[in-house]
């Protein structure tokens, strides 16, 4: 049996790597973080350099390592809820979501149908929210400032909305075990739609400024070249996976939510390089603005109800807990003991903006998780670097990084 | 009163109160015959390895396998039955239980659309191989396995920890593990640092949220200058130049007058 080698340094011997690179070639070892600006967060990479070209390249993460997965098995499923707005922090919701459907198949309820247009339209309001930023930061690190203005000025119009609606900008927790907290505030809808209808000349006129611009294009045309093959292996997913031309969409193939009822299309491209998936972030902003203004005439049509009846796990609407004594006692024993889903266990993914978005819940009947593991996007499309950058000129390292669309929240969790 | 007696296995949270005469409802285990593709899949597995027992849960198929078969398995998975994803690979602790750890491989099939879990047991100390080389995925998430579990993994091309430090000691996940970690966890910082030895003179870390320090920390002059709650903050200048002053270091140059410098020949 083969056992890792282990070493533990002291205070006589300081270490600062147990890496071992043969240094009898003439390379250099260079270290790109934790604390570089276009390191997405606290992204270590140690490059080994021939001349400007990798030759190796070891990403080294866990500096923001926080311990969710123990921190799930300590806590009830309500109480976890705003933790998961802690890993992809650009778009929240689509974190709560993928805990609060993953804890619903595990009770097996679903929510009601107004719950699921609002909890649709958040999902994708927050892809918006997330690709406005991912090609902000990605243009400033490549170089284009105005780009980084610009859509920060149309994500923040995004993030009132949500502000409007659960009083969060980034931490929003707007999503519950069941359904929705509340109903969409007057004006709301209103406000979307003239977001939406704004919205594709902005992408327009960012296309406009990016789709020919010299320098974004030799900066990102062949780089970061991912065969279909190698994201497969690699367990890519999301525009990454779709951006080398493979069409596996969640939404679209093991629809959950509303999409199985929405006209949408999924942008794929077989380009495999930076520039393909700058295109496909694009399209997927449009096809987001094409799901939204559907739903809003199913949401005036819907029933008021947005919570669902699963007494057992699931707290009565307030005003029942306030008019009726049985509902109160219910809702006293949810809160304080927590709900105890059956035996069993769910992995359930969904297609956050990020890629595939899964929840692994191990639930023994009793209030808390038994264990609950996260399969964050971001983990798997960090661990491709390490084969991806090899080639590749130092140059192109942060439009590698930054075109990956990686968060550090979600891939130390 | 009598403390309550607390398995040291599992130190996790647990329910403070439970019926006596509450049975927890089981999640369906539906026969994996009622779909078509899982139990030609199922068949096909069946006629080459040692399959345990295979139910379907909430749409997805579990199949438990011998661990040693666990790359056989999955290259069979890949190769054959077109499950092209390794989507999450981890364990579950049961040692306080069974003395053993639950590997799980989850898979997905893209031309399928169908997602599978393949599930193994093994002792305590007993390693695993390594998948990497079947699906790159596998990589990071063996690390995190070992890191967070303590699983070995044989064949691994760069075991080391992944999230924690490579100096850490314990494995995070581990049910005996508490959530506030152990003596090491919380003296990491201080012993690395300063040594063991400064462990009493730096004193525990503050983990109440809620501490009231004597001094008040919100109406003073300066840093290190707080005086005790409803006192004046001092008013009086300090000399900076002789606070800041280290012993036996280099005396603080107020104002640089270059006439009266000397160069040095030589570096002291």
């Amino acid at each position: 049996m083969k056992t890792p080698r282990r070493e533990y340094p002291n205070r006589l011997e300081p270490f600062f790597e147990n890496l071992v690179f043969d240094r009898d070639d003439n390379t250099m070892v260079i270290n790109f973080g934790p604390q570089h600006p276009s390191a997405h967060g606290q992204l270590r990479l140690i490059l080994e350099l021939d001349g400007e070209q990798i030759v190796k390249a070891v990403p080294d993460i866990g500096y923001l390592h926080r311990g969710m997965e123990k921190m799930a098995e300590n806590m009830i499923y309500n109480e976890f809820l705003p933790t998961t707005d802690r890993m992809d922090y650009i778009a929240a919701t689509s974190n709560n979501y993928g805990f609060a459907l993953a804890v619903e198949k595990l009770l097996g309820i679903e929510a009601p149908r107004r719950a699921q247009i609002i909890r649709t339209m958040l999902l994708e309001l927050n892809r918006i929210i997330s690709h406005l930023f991912w090609l902000a930061t990605h243009a400033l690190d490549v170089g284009a400032m105005s780009i980084f203005l610009y859509c920060f000025r149309e994500r923040e119009f995004a993030m009132d909305l949500m502000e409007d609606y659960c009083g969060a900008r980034l931490t929003h927790s707007a999503v519950r075990i069941g359904g929705v907290p509340l109903d969409l505030p007057d004006g709301w809808i209103e406000k979307l739609a003239h977001y939406i209808n704004k919205l594709p000349k902005d992408i327009e006129d960012y296309e406009g400024l990016l789709d020919q611009n010299r320098i974004w294009k030799m900066r990102l045309e062949d780089v970061g070249v991912i065969p279909p093959e190698m994201a497969e292996t690699w367990g890519c997913s999301g525009p990454t996976l779709r951006g080398s031309g493979i069409p596996w969409d969640i939404r679209k193939e093991e629809p959950y939510e509303l999409y199985d009822e929405l006209d949408f299309d999924v942008p794929v491209t077989d380009s495999c390089d930076s520039y393909g998936r700058y295109k496909l972030y694009m399209q997927e902003m449009r096809e987001s603005i094409k799901i939204l203004k559907q739903l809003i005439p199913m949401y005036k049509e819907s029933d008021p109800q947005i919570m669902a009846h699963a007494p057992q796990y699931i707290s009565a609407p307030k005003e029942d807990i306030m008019t009726q004594n049985y509902s109160l006692m219910q809702h006293f024993v949810l809160v304080t003991q927590g709900m105890r889903p059956p035996v069993g266990e769910v992995y359930v993914a969904t297609e956050s903006p990020k890629g595939e978005l899964g929840f692994y819940i191990n639930s023994q009947g009793g209030p808390y998780p038994y264990r609950l593991k996260v399969r964050a996007p971001s983990f798997w499309h960090t661990s491709i670097l390490q084969e991806l950058l090899v080639g590749h000129y130092i140059a192109d390292v942060v439009t590698i990084i930054g075109n990956l669309n990686i968060v550090f929240g979600e891939i130390d969790r | 009163m009598m403390r309550r007696y607390q398995e040291k296995g599992d130190v996790q949270k647990k329910a403070y109160y439970n019926d006596r005469f509450w049975v927890a409802p089981q999640i369906p285990k539906d026969p994996v015959e009622s779909d078509e593709i899982f139990a030609k899949d199922l068949e096909s597995l069946k006629s080459k390895f040692e399959i345990k027992e295979a139910y379907i849960q909430r749409g997805q198929m579990v199949v438990y396998i011998d661990p040693k078969d666990n790359r056989d398995v999955l290259k069979h998975l890949k190769e054959e039955l077109a499950y092209n994803f390794l989507s999450e690979l981890s364990a579950i602790d049961w040692l306080a239980q069974k003395g053993e750890f639950e590997i799980f491989y989850q898979m997905l099939s893209t031309s399928k659309r169908k997602r599978m879990r393949v599930k193994c047991f093994i002792k305590e100390k007993e390693a695993i191989e390594s998948v990497c080389d079947i699906y790159k995925s596998a990589d990071w998430a063996e690390r995190e396995m070992y890191d967070m579990f303590g699983v070995i993994v044989n064949n691994h091309p760069y075991m080391k920890r992944i999230l924690m430090p490579d100096d850490w000691q314990g494995h995070p996940l581990r049910k005996d593990y508490p959530l506030h970690g152990d003596e090491f966890a919380q003296w990491y910082e201080v012993d690395k640092i300063f040594g063991k030895e400064y462990r009493d003179i730096i004193g525990p870390e503050n983990r109440d949220s809620a501490y009231v320090n004597e001094r008040d920390t919100k109406h003073f002059a300066r840093i290190r200058h707080e005086v005790r709650f409803g006192e004046e903050p001092s008013k009086e200048p300090t000399d900076l130049m002789k606070e800041y002053q280290e012993e036996g270091g280099v005396f603080l140059i107020k104002k640089f007058k270059k006439d009266k410098s000397i160069t040095l020949k030589e570096r002291k």
